[in-house]
């Protein structure tokens, strides 16, 4: 007994390192990521919003996400991982994804330039330039992206760019899923 | 000289503390009640962005942006309840320093308490078995004869080599 007393400090030592090293290699992989804390809009409506579009500067409210299921981003120009995930949501798009672009805190001159140049895959563009949906919204930078469905419920959210591993593992089965759900 | 020295160091060590507090912003308030609200908040309320800063502490936009929020709030003259409401509607309860006490954060909230009984009971034990240890043997008559040779020759004051 009091020998294996002597060990207690090995042994929880090699507990904390094994739970460390649990953590570090799942931070490694992407399972686990500090960063990403759950959104408090989970399963709530979609905060009311009434922006100008970007593009033709009419008003847009919630009602054009009305009876879809689509997708929010939020990006701007000054964010390079906008840049990455860009051509992603095109492809998405083309695959006939509906996403409504929310352009937060941005230059509008820069904004149209870039969709102009880049392409458009937005079904509309929110010009958020005060930043007020976003923070409405809760986010914490750019890109996030949002699942909203035909209720107006936000049911995903994901900080960072969707790419085709968050495309393939989480967000194709999730929309299928919604649109199955709800009838077509 | 050596106080010049003194000086020069504590004004450098003054920077580094006013450097810790990142974001000072000029906001106005109409009262010093106001002000001492808006300290509390950012000082009580944590970055989204930041693993483990308050909005005082942070640089990012997006803790700035919060800072402003606070401000306008104050000025509008909401309750410290509507207020905390407002953040915690938008960013959860993962902004508050100090959450209140509920299903996720009551592990959180009595954790010390399952420490302190923990130790509790360690010391518990402990205490109990030396009680229960048993007492030294009384010595027998040889033993206590030693015993006072030894103890009388120590009082000779004589030192013996070892």
């Amino acid at each position: 007994m009091q020998r294996l007393k002597l060990f207690i400090p090995l042994i929880v030592f090699a507990v904390l390192a094994i739970f460390f090293f649990v953590v570090q290699k799942q931070i490694g992989s992407g399972a686990y990521d500090p960063q990403n804390m759950p959104s408090a809009l989970l399963d709530k409506p979609l905060p009311v919003f009434q922006l100008p579009d970007l593009l033709s500067g009419a008003t847009v409210a919630n009602a054009v996400l009305q009876d879809k299921v689509v997708l929010v981003n939020v990006w701007a120009t000054w964010c390079p991982s906008c840049l990455y995930e860009h051509p992603y949501l095109l492809k998405l798009a083309q695959q006939g994804v509906l996403i409504v672009g929310v352009d937060y805190k941005d230059d509008a001159a820069k904004a149209r330039q870039w969709l102009q140049e880049k392409g458009n895959p937005y079904l509309a563009v929110l010009d958020d330039r005060a930043g007020t949906f976003g923070l409405d919204l809760g986010v914490t930078g750019a890109p996030e992206t949002y699942l909203v469905d035909r209720s107006g419920t936000v049911r995903w959210r994901y900080q960072g760019p969707i790419d085709e591993r968050v495309w393939s593992e989480t967000l194709q089965p999730l929309l299928a899923k919604l649109t199955a759900a709800q009838g077509g | 000289m050596i106080m010049r020295v003194l000086l020069a160091g504590l004004s450098l060590a003054l920077c580094w503390a006013l450097a810790a507090h990142a974001a000072i912003d000029p906001y106005e308030f109409d009262t010093d009640a106001q002000r001492e609200r808006y300290r509390h908040f950012i000082e009580e309320m944590r970055c989204p962005k930041c693993q483990n800063q308050n909005l005082a502490g942070s640089d990012a936009p997006i803790a700035t942006d919060l800072r402003r929020e606070l401000h306008r709030l104050l000025l509008e003259g909401r309750s410290d309840r509507e207020i905390t409401d407002y953040m915690v509607a938008r960013y959860g309860e993962f902004i508050l320093y100090d959450p209140p006490f509920d299903k996720k954060t009551a592990l959180l909230w009595l954790a010390p308490l399952l420490f302190l009984s923990i130790g509790g009971v360690v010391m518990l034990a402990i205490v109990r078995r030396r009680r229960t240890e048993p007492e030294v043997a009384a010595l027998n008559a040889d033993e206590r004869a030693r015993i006072d040779e030894l103890l009388s020759d120590d009082r000779s004051g004589e030192e013996k080599p070892l």
